[in-house]
């Protein structure tokens, strides 16, 4: 089974979910988990190769003529995040299940769930950058749906449309950036562009295509200040929260920007941009932390942290910062996973998830608790764990950081100080010390929502004691990928006595402090309070306000509901601008001669212009009418005396049937008045003129010039060879032209079924009243 | 000739769009009658006049030689032709019935009206 099949059937597994959940019911989730555990078992099969050095393009055509393919790309970084993605996957689509269990509406969210699944996998194996946006804003969607999933709820149904325009509007940034980059680079395709780089910074057009592609990395991966719709999407039901808004898609920003280091990073505003806005979000989400009492915010803003440690690394741009970021986006993928899931699974379970009306939940959920545990000193950095072991990467790539090595590090070890504390917070609090009363009456959660917390947090310990089980097969070859130069990664828990370790020391005895002494930090902050006010959620909110007053402000104008100002718009839009373009481009015609002008023909010429007139300025309803006809009868006449006789033949059959039937409606409809005011018919009057001089001019210009030599020759060639007719328009109508005459009788008789409903329909408002 | 057709064009054009401006609806129709009639003249104008033959093949002669009117424009107003009147005759019967339940033709008063 090809890579394109696999990723695609997520998508057919999405339609057919609800369907599968009217079947399975229960046992949904471990069913539908089958298809992750197969995607993971084939990546999983891409280990060996590409630790190799291998790389696999896989490919079919999708828009040849737009440059588009459906093409997909696995190298290292792909697989790492391939795996994540699919392997976190299926945990989280056994967890719902449990989660979820008896929800009315569980078949849609394994719908959208499958969704994403497969438009995340797609952002991270796409080759094609058209492809991989497609994938890329389809996930924004499907965490829109997933957000909004509760969507009886106000809050819900704000918090996803937030998500959504915020990520929409990096989407669309990315896009252009992308297509710069395409430009620039002379390929679509990630695999050609990530040879291009040397040529793409040294172009002019390297800060646009930079600060585009940043637009959409930051706003997805959540970064300051685009923090906030990471904490509001918190809305979500918890596995949604666990998978998309921690472990997989708000990286898709980070992805981006490992993958494209070595076509846009190496250069000055990279790295200062991306540092930058990588340590400000590290510091902000940490802090902000502290100050939620919600389990799901306090991981939330937790994870705005680990997100900007991840920019951090990555706009550090050494080879070590590569290295730590991609052990961190581990370690963070485990631990945090798990800790959400079990923030879900405490919510389940006791009705709550306010921090401080939890505790002693271990005697009654002693497996969440040995999860949490785990998964909490992961986070907080303690040996032997995955975390400790990222974290003194971390300080490493910061301290051999090329620029402000002091002061990144400094906010490096403030933010984990911080970091620790909300593990304590998160991961231990709730399950230690007395048990508290709550809500509903806890029991140890049922299996499916206590395996993906135990394997999440067993991943994390057991890597944490076996590291290179992970640093040769798949770290390795994810920062080969990024630095695009072979590395080999050794991964070890004890590097010795070191200022690393010195730090990591520091960091956790100041952590326990904060931990213990949260009131007095939060009281001591509380009065920073109303500056979180002015934040960027309140830039978004009054911009949305806005665009929303803008909208309506333009409604009003352009849509008066009267149906003389659209056409007044219309006419005056059409005439203005062919006006100006004859103009412009000198087109106005010089009147021809008349010199072959005959009498009678000039006297039809006047006569319909006079009923014309006459018709506009009668009094009353029937002379209107007459005057109508004599328009059409001077237009048969003209048509008679030009070498149409089948025209002037219908046109005086019609004409003759168009004045009967409005004689006859007509002596129904009140008479003739007046309504509009004498300026109006003086404005409508410059505007009727203006437009029947340009209709003039027109004709002119076209009656002047001749484009192409006509095409009728072949009609009076073959008109009587191959269709057997001598009257060539009839020729035309029935046999060249068939189809048109058919879709003609058509209309006519919808038109006339129409007009005869709306004569037989019964008024039956009034018949009744 | 075609300078004083293009002039009729736009008389008939600048009539017809007059009375599509006024607030009532049998003027509107007077005027979507006066404009579909510029319409077909405006074709029939651009596709080239010409006094010649009309566009018949005679008998015992095979095909038609020049000069002779265009056959082309004159199917397409042809067809015009007849589509208008469809438009204008379930225009009339759409305001007569329009007429019925609202009880006005004055296009003003018809703005929001649920009836």
């Amino acid at each position: 089974m090809g890579i394109t099949t696999l990723v695609l059937f997520g998508f057919v597994l999405a339609l057919l979910a609800p369907w599968l959940y009217r079947v399975g019911r229960r046992a949904t989730g471990w069913i539908l988990a089958t298809l992750p555990l197969m995607q993971l078992m084939y990546f999983a099969s891409f280990v060996r190769p590409i630790a190799q050095g291998e790389v696999f393009v896989f490919g079919s055509a999708w828009v040849p003529s737009l440059k588009t393919s459906l093409s997909f790309f696995l190298d290292g970084l792909s697989l790492i995040f391939a795996l994540l993605i699919s392997g976190i996957g299926a945990l989280v689509v056994i967890y719902a299940g449990g989660y979820l269990a008896g929800h009315h509406q569980l078949g849609r969210f394994y719908g959208y769930l499958f969704m994403f699944m497969a438009s995340m996998l797609g952002v991270v194996l796409a080759d094609n950058v058209i492809a991989l946006f497609v994938f890329w804003e389809l996930t924004s969607l499907s965490s829109y749906l997933l957000i909004g999933f509760d969507h009886e709820r106000e809050a819900a149904r704000r918090a996803a449309l937030q998500a959504l325009l915020v990520t929409g509007v990096g989407g669309l940034a990315l896009l252009a950036g992308l297509l710069l980059l395409g430009q620039v680079g002379g390929s679509l395709e990630l695999s050609t562009l990530l040879s291009q780089g040397e040529m793409v910074r040294t172009h002019h057009l390297y800060l646009p295509i930079l600060l585009l592609v940043l637009a959409g990395a930051f706003t997805k991966s959540a970064q300051f200040p685009f923090h906030f719709w990471l904490p509001s999407a918190m809305e979500a039901p918890t596995p949604v929260s666990a998978y998309l808004h921690s472990a997989t898609m708000v990286k898709a920003g980070v992805y981006l920007l490992a993958r494209l280091s070595p076509v846009l990073g190496g250069s000055d505003s990279w790295h200062y941009l991306v540092t930058l806005a990588g340590a400000v979000t590290m510091l902000v989400g940490a802090t902000l932390a502290l100050f939620q009492t919600d389990l799901k915010r306090l991981l939330a803003y937790s994870t705005v942290s680990a997100l900007g440690i991840l920019t951090l690394l990555i706009g550090l741009d050494t080879t070590l910062s590569i290295q730590a970021a991609m052990v961190f986006l581990l370690a963070h993928a485990f631990y945090k996973g798990a800790l959400f899931l079990v923030a879900g699974a405490v919510d389940h379970e006791t009705g709550t998830r306010d921090v401080t009306q939890l505790g002693g939940l271990r005697q009654v959920m002693p497996i969440t608790a040995v999860a949490a545990g785990l998964a909490a000193l992961s986070m907080a950095g303690l040996p032997p764990l995955l975390g400790f072991i990222s974290k003194e990467l971390l300080y490493e790539a910061k301290l051999q950081a090329p620029r402000a090595a002091p002061l990144i590090t400094g906010a490096g070890v403030l933010a984990n100080v911080l970091l620790v504390a909300v593990a304590g917070i998160v991961g231990i609090r709730p399950f230690l010390r007395e048990r508290t009363a709550t809500p509903k009456n806890p029991h140890e959660a049922p299996p499916s929502l206590w395996l993906g917390p135990v394997m999440l947090a067993g991943l994390g310990f057991i890597i944490g004691l076996l590291p290179n089980t992970v640093a040769a097969p798949l770290v390795s070859p994810a920062v080969t990928a990024v630095r695009a130069e072979p590395t080999e990664v050794t991964l070890a828990l004890w590097h010795g006595l070191n200022p690393v370790l010195l730090l990591s020391v520091l960091t956790l005895a100041s952590g326990v402090g904060v931990y213990f002494g949260r009131g007095v930090v939060r009281r001591a902050t509380s009065r920073l309070e109303p500056i979180t006010h002015w934040g960027p959620a309140r830039w978004y909110d009054v911009a949305l306000d806005g665009m929303n007053a803008l909208a309506r402000a333009q409604t009003r104008l352009l849509q008066s509901g009267y149906l003389r100002y659209y056409l007044l718009m219309i006419i005056g839009t059409t005439v203005g601008l062919t006006a100006y373009t004859l103009a412009a481009r000198g087109g106005f015609p010089r009147p021809h001669g008349f010199a072959d002008v005959r009498f009678h023909e000039v006297g039809v010429a006047a006569l319909i212009f006079l009923a014309a007139v006459t018709a506009v300025r009668a009094r009353s309803r029937l002379a209107a009418v007459a005057a109508l006809g004599v328009v059409g009868y001077g237009v048969a006449l003209v048509y008679v005396l030009f070498g149409a006789p089948d025209l002037a033949m219908t046109q005086v059959l019609i004409e003759s049937l168009t004045v009967i039937l409005l004689v006859l409606v007509f002596y129904h409809l009140p008479r003739f008045a007046s309504l509009s005011p004498q300026r109006a018919r003086y404005r409508d009057a410059v505007v009727a003129v203006a437009a029947g001089g340009l209709m003039t001019a027109l004709v002119l210009v076209a009656a002047s010039m001749r484009f192409h030599p006509p095409i009728s020759h072949y009609f009076a060639e073959n008109s009587f060879v191959r269709a057997h007719g001598r009257n060539i328009v009839n020729v035309i109508l029935v046999d060249f032209r068939g189809m048109d005459t058919l879709g003609e009788i058509t209309v006519l008789a919808l038109a006339g079924i129409g007009a005869y409903a709306l004569l037989k329909l019964r008024l039956e408002k009034k018949e009744g009243g | 000739m075609e300078t004083i057709l293009a002039v009729v064009i736009g008389a008939l054009y600048a009539t017809g769009i007059y009375m599509m401006l006024r607030r009532s609806l049998v003027k509107l129709i007077i005027g979507l009658g006066l404009l579909s009639n510029g319409a077909n003249l405006l074709i029939f104008t651009v596709g080239r006049l010409t006094r010649a033959r009309a566009p018949f093949i005679p008998e015992g002669a095979e095909t038609l030689t020049p000069p002779y009117a265009d056959p082309l424009p004159q199917a397409l107003i042809l067809t015009a032709i007849v589509i208008s009147f469809g438009v204008l005759g379930f225009a009339v019967v759409l305001f007569h019935r329009a007429y019925q339940t609202v009880g006005t033709d004055d296009l003003d008063e018809m703005k929001a009206t649920d009836t």
